[in-house]
């Protein structure tokens, strides 16, 4: 019976035994516990969503007492929106093109052809990027020809898409030019640099929701604080919400004044990180603010930049809230954004369409940041 | 005249350069604060002061009122409209903002510590078995069956076929992934979380909110807190581990402490995002579990343009907002910075 006996100092080495376990399993199982909650949350609320929505794209989706009812429709959704009856409304009112519109799209063309025939004759071709970039080419060709077909056009009227697009390039361009200036002019040592930056902050903070309210009071030109202004100038009885252009105006300038702070922050914390010997050196020698910029500060804050408008370019096609506060996508369709347009068939219990809309969206942001990565910011980056 | 544009010290900017800086930096700054002092006073006007043409300074151009004010949070016909999606506001920001941190911090926590070799055979036959379950759905199997029928594929050809592939992938390629993420317009995704929230009775619940929220902002999390946790000198927890402390109390005592600056930027900026969400809040709420960003926008269709309703509204979303962002400025920018530049 003696043997049988656990002695304490024993005891206590087997508490400890299963002690060391313990730590080991859950020293193992830390390494899964932290990470796998956050995959499965975007697994489950992104990824699966994302192929749920590539089913319903091709699908009619009815809710009888409640319960969806999902139907096959093939590409029913996705021919509407191309060529049937909502083509309108995507892409638009084609107009007979002018001269100067295939002017403009032959040069775009020549440019496409010279880039192509200069990436077949370098030493880095392959048989794969050949064929990517003639795909590229000719989805880049039918967004130009779509851009001109109903911009420059008599009676062409632009689709969501288009307007889309107005607004994530004119947009991202002010703001970047705008936040580099304003940066530019801050990292100097001047006083008050503290009062700026958190002023200058100010707008991105806002709910996009208030800022389209915001300008919707500046622009009322009878009631709002600018309405002596356009007085004086005689466009007293002028509302920005009743033609196309004007209602754009509006929402480009709402978006450029909320996101000018995103660009400026970000681009004075790069111009701030540039180094200062080269700078003084430069100063030193004599160079002017001009040379000195374009080859001495561009240069370093380049790679930040393309960044910056890469984050810009894809956040900006997700506008919504503010076309839709301020005209509600109107007059017509000329500041309806795709977001909203695929929100409006969703409210109309169409929501084959709005997955299928969203797909094409996907498709057109997918393309313009890859375009851009490989070609615009790979080559600015390289070449400086 | 000359030396006016000519610097004592070559470093600074001359006295007649640095007038032009001020001049454009005062032009921005009247661009920044002038809409927001209009908000401010008209939400202090009455619809007569609003609409008999501009009135520019309070107690000179206009007597300031607090109709508006009693009207929308003290007028029971107005039916106190605000205080609901206030506290829904505050309620979901906070309770998402928090999860998206506790589960992005883990995450962020072991992309950083940990060596992972997800292989892409096994992810490639996963996706591949989902196409299988989704296809079994819309032949008209019961979905139930559908999945056990993905997944015992799944497992059966992980076991077999896929420890025949060797490749794999690091931790810098799942962090890309999940900010990756961040690049699908949320439109892409809402119908079907939509859809399955509408099965499960949860539409207008904070509960679908706080979800979807904490799905929309995890990525950003793991993205600001990575390259903070990459900060933290890893010796500090070698010394814990040689001491016998385990891995929760490392992170518990050692790097939690270090890092809780990092912490509080990054659940301050997807606070904001959280105050400010539109689109998901605008399919997957109604009445019950609206938010301000939806009330303020409902002021358009219901009631044409009160300005001096609209203003009040506006001003009682954003001044928690503004009040942060003065306090925090500095939070704000880094925080968004490690972001930005990493990516």
């Amino acid at each position: 019976m003696e043997t049988a006996q656990i002695t304490p100092q024993e005891r206590v080495q087997t508490v400890k035994n299963v002690a060391e376990r313990v730590a080991q399993w859950s020293e193992d199982s830390a390494k899964n516990v932290l990470l796998l909650p956050a995959i499965l949350v975007v697994l489950l609320l992104s990824i699966f969503p994302l192929l749920v929505s590539l089913y319903l794209a091709f699908a009619r989706v009815e809710f009888q007492r409640g319960a969806p009812v999902i139907t096959w429709v093939g590409t029913a959704n996705f021919a509407k929106l191309l060529i049937g009856s909502e083509q309108r409304h995507f892409l638009g009112r084609f107009g007979d093109i002018n001269p100067i519109g295939w002017a403009i799209f032959l040069a775009f063309a020549a440019f496409m052809i010279f880039m192509y025939v200069r990436y077949l004759l370098s030493p880095r071709r392959s048989l794969f990027g050949a064929i990517l970039r003639i795909v590229a080419i000719v989805f880049g060709g039918a967004l130009a020809l779509l851009m001109i077909a109903t911009l420059t056009t008599e009676t062409g009227l632009p689709g969501t898409l288009v307007v889309t697009l107005i607004f994530v390039f004119v947009g991202v361009t002010a703001q970047y030019l705008l936040g580099l200036g304003l940066a530019l002019l801050v990292t100097q040592n001047i006083p008050g640099k503290r009062f700026f930056r958190v002023v200058f902050l100010l707008p991105m903070m806002i709910t996009p929701v208030g800022v389209g309210f915001l300008a919707r009071m500046l622009a009322d030109t009878v009631k709002g604080p600018l309405a002596p202004i356009w007085q004086a100038i005689g466009l007293g009885a002028f509302s920005w919400g009743d033609s196309a252009s004007g209602a754009r105006t509006v929402v480009l300038l709402g978006d450029i004044w909320q996101w000018t702070p995103f660009m400026f922050i970000m681009l004075l914390a790069a111009l701030e990180a540039t180094s200062r010997e080269q700078i003084e050196a430069a100063l030193v020698d004599g160079a002017t603010r001009l040379s000195m910029f374009r080859y001495i500060i561009l240069p370093q804050i380049l790679p930040v930049s393309t960044t910056l408008v890469l984050i810009r370019l894809i956040e900006a096609f997700k506008i919504i809230d503010m076309p839709n506060i301020l005209l509600g996508g109107g007059p017509g369709t000329a500041t309806e954004s795709l977001t909203l347009h695929a929100y409006k068939y969703w409210a109309s219990l169409d929501l084959g369409s709005s997955a299928a809309l969203a797909y094409l969206m996907l498709a057109v942001v997918t393309y313009i940041a890859v375009v851009y990565v490989n070609s615009v910011r790979r080559r600015l980056v390289e070449n400086l | 005249m000359r030396n006016l544009f000519k610097a004592r010290n070559p470093f600074d900017p001359s006295p007649g350069w640095m007038g032009f800086s001020y001049l454009i930096l005062g032009i921005w700054t009247l661009i920044c604060l002038f809409p927001l002092y209009w908000l401010l006073i008209t939400a202090f006007k009455t619809p007569a002061d609003v609409n008999n043409g501009p009135r520019y300074l309070p107690f000179v151009d206009f007597q300031p009122s607090l109709q508006a004010w009693q009207f929308l949070l003290a007028d029971p016909t107005s039916g106190n409209m605000v205080s609901r999606p206030y506290i829904n506001t505050i309620g979901v920001g906070l309770l998402s903002s928090l999860f998206a941190l506790l589960l992005g911090a883990g995450a962020a926590y072991a992309l950083t510590r940990f060596q992972y070799r997800p292989q892409p055979a096994a992810i490639a036959t996963f996706a591949l078995c989902i196409g299988l379950a989704i296809l079994l759905i819309a032949i008209g199997i019961a979905w139930p069956l559908a999945v056990i029928i993905g997944l015992a594929v799944f497992i059966l050809l992980l076991q077999t076929i896929g420890r025949r592939f060797k490749g794999t992938m690091s931790n810098n390629d799942i962090g890309f992934w999940l900010i990756s993420q961040r690049m699908l317009p949320p439109i892409t995704t809402i119908v079907p979380i939509y859809i399955v929230f509408q099965q499960l009775r949860m539409l207008d619940t904070w509960g679908a909110l706080i979800i979807s929220y904490v799905a929309a902002h995890l990525p950003l999390v793991v993205w600001f807190l990575r390259d903070y946790f990459q900060n933290i000198p890893i010796e500090l927890e070698e010394s814990a581990f040689i001491d016998g402390a385990s891995r929760y109390q490392m992170i518990w005592r050692i790097v939690l402490p270090l890092a809780v600056p990092g912490l509080i930027a990054t659940f301050l900026i997807i606070l904001v995002f959280a105050w400010n969400e539109y689109t998901l809040a605008l399919f997957l709420t109604n009445a019950n579990a609206q938010t301000m960003p939806l009330l303020v926008a409902s002021q358009n269709a219901t009631r044409g343009p009160q300005w001096w309703n609209i203003s009040v509204l506006v001003v009682l979303m954003i001044a928690p907002i503004i009040v942060a962002a003065i306090v925090l400025e500095r939070f704000i920018a880094r925080g968004l910075l490690v972001g930005a530049l990493k990516g």
